[in-house]
């Protein structure tokens, strides 16, 4: 990416300084400034407020304490319940976008004829552009009734539900990056396998996807990250009832959804209620923020490696 | 034999996918068909199931998507120029600029709605408005529409640049008419593709009080609802019949979204030149 820099226009001295292009250059980079701005914003929204509640709230405490009920007076302040309904979904999302966004992946890149890649690619693209909400509604008119169908005994919110219907949501973005990799790895490795006897199966499983390790990871760290930040199907389908269990099968609430079902309502600024919102939305952020950064970093060192 | 259990198992994960895709098209088709008369988009909010419309939602998903097109392509494109035509990529900000940009992409929707919540409603003391709504909606597409103009820059080869720089033009020139025209149809493939994420998102507009009762059409700077998140509220009701009105709700946006969709497709294949 860095590798190639826009042309530069040709080392002559201009007669004269052309304070238009010097302006546009300014707005440009103006424009370039906004997306500091949100960041920086963001930073700010979150941190302030934070503080704001880890003065009256110690941060073990937050961290430690086993009961969330920040409405409640006296309030309790420990995050553990919303840290373990965030992780059962996660760990149900991710047992099932990580095997099948993979097999998918293998599959497309490995298997299929390219005029059959060309058909499976956007509508399994497709499912990547169905809104979050619709995706809640089939987690909790179908998903949670069909469980209960096959013999699971699921509350009426719970985070199987949930997590299985996100787990599919992501399969595309595994699919995709880890796919990308695969591409990515040069042929002569393959024909190298080839030459020395091994099958397909070889190729596929000891030659390519090692190879492309590094994207394959990155892609199941985004998965995780997207898994620990969405919140339209959690809000809907998983409940919004904070419970320290990691039994998917239970009502929980996530930290997204909390976030979502908090700020909605009318809760006075300033209080300790309101700025709960902002605790919580800043152990969220960090630990996306720090996935999204392992993640840019993994897909980088592949495309390094091979182009 | 293993050959062909491996293959097997490798089609099994991709029809998962596949056949949740069909079921759910399936589960929605069959419960909101009925729900789709005049009502449901004529008409407004209503606390019978089957008079509720979603019409002021419709108009502020529409009114929200046109702002946001109006202010994120601007933005979007020319921090994709700057990136690309302008900046020199050995400096450091430049480089913290494009790795803030990529990061921005995968922060979690909800934390946009903080910070219009922070911002916007309470500090700017914009209120929970329309307004306001487009504005969040607009931040959290911009590293979409970025790194889709980006891309569409970089495809221009260096010899129309170079070509023109040989004929006396100055970098804007370049950039404007000749590296820009050519990269048109990458940009718009990509904002529309960007508009029908923001049309679909509906946690940080539920953060800036877009999850409310509204019964007229709705302004700029007044309260305002959007239809992903009437879907929600009407799911969100415990009677039934709330839910399959969602059902309803929910063909409209999938509706919206695969014209919006064809359009980008058809603009791609139409204009999309191969250098």
């Amino acid at each position: 990416m860095a590798s190639r820099s826009a042309v530069a226009p040709p080392a002559l001295q201009s007669s004269r300084i052309r304070w238009g292009e010097l302006v546009i250059k300014g707005m440009l980079a103006l424009c370039a400034l906004v997306s500091v701005a949100t960041t920086v914003g963001i930073l700010i929204a979150l941190l302030q407020p934070a503080i704001d509640f880890f003065r009256e709230i110690s941060v073990v405490d937050f961290l430690t304490g086993s009961e969330w009920a920040p409405l409640f007076e006296p309030g309790s302040f420990g995050v553990r319940p919303l840290v373990y309904g965030t992780l059962a979904v996660t760990f149900v999302a991710i047992a099932v976008a990580v095997p099948f966004g993979l097999g998918s992946a293998i599959y497309l890149s490995e298997y299929a004829h390219r005029r059959t890649r060309k058909v499976l690619k956007p509508t399994l693209e497709i499912l990547a552009g169905i809104p979050t909400v619709v995706f809640g509604y089939f987690a909790l008119v179908f998903v949670t009734p069909w469980l209960r169908d096959i013999g699971i005994q699921v509350d009426i919110f719970n985070a199987l539900a949930a997590g299985l219907v996100m787990g599919v949501m992501l399969i595309p973005t595994v699919a995709s990056l880890s796919e990308d990799a695969m591409q990515a790895v040069p042929d002569a490795l393959r024909h190298g396998a080839y030459a020395l006897g091994g099958n397909r199966v070889h190729v596929a499983t000891r030659v390519v996807v090692p190879a492309a390790l590094s994207g394959i990871v990155a892609s199941f760290v985004l998965a995780i990250s997207r898994a620990i930040g969405e919140t339209m199907i959690v809000l809907i389908a998983a409940g919004q009832q904070p419970t320290l269990t990691l039994d998917p099968r239970r009502t929980v609430e996530t930290m997204t959804a909390f976030i979502a079902a908090t700020g909605n309502g009318d809760v006075p600024r300033g209080s300790i209620e309101y700025k709960t919102i902002f605790a919580v939305g800043l152990t969220l952020f960090v630990a996306t923020y720090a996935m999204n950064i392992v993640a840019t970093r993994l897909v980088r060192r592949f495309r390094e490696v091979y182009e | 034999m293993k050959q062909i259990a491996f293959r097997g198992v490798l089609l099994l994960s991709l029809s998962v996918a596949l056949v949740t895709l069909g079921t759910l098209l399936f589960t929605v088709f069959q419960d909101g068909w009925g729900q789709l008369d005049k009502t449901l988009i004529t008409g407004v909010n209503s606390s019978d199931p089957h008079q509720a419309g979603a019409r002021p939602a419709i108009l502020a998903t529409i009114e929200m998507g046109l702002l946001l097109l109006a202010f994120v392509v601007p933005i979007g494109v020319g921090t994709a120029i700057y990136l690309e035509e302008y900046a020199n990529k050995e400096r450091w900000y430049n480089r913290l600029l494009e790795i803030n940009i990529m990061n921005l992409a995968a922060v979690p929707s909800i934390v946009y709605g903080i910070l219009g919540l922070a911002f916007l409603v309470r500090g700017l003391g914009l209120g929970r408005v329309l307004l306001a709504g487009a504005m969040i909606l607009t931040l959290l597409v911009l590293p979409t529409v970025v790194i889709a103009s980006r891309e569409a820059l970089r495809a221009v080869p260096n010899s129309i640049r170079q070509g023109a720089y040989a004929l006396g033009a100055t970098r804007w020139q370049v950039v404007w008419r000749q590296v820009l025209p050519a990269a048109l149809p990458g940009i718009a493939t990509g904002s529309i593709l960007a508009l029908s994420r923001a049309i679909g998102e509906t946690a940080p507009l539920i953060m800036i009080g877009a999850l409310t009762y509204i019964a007229f059409d709705p302004t700029l700077l007044g309260p305002f609802t959007a239809l992903p998140v009437q879907i929600y509220d009407w799911i969100s009701q415990s009677d039934q019949d709330y839910t399959l009105r969602a059902a309803g709700g929910i063909i409209v946006l999938l509706g919206i979204l695969l014209v919006l969709n064809r359009v980008a497709i058809f603009v791609r294949n139409r204009y999309q030149k191969r250098w």
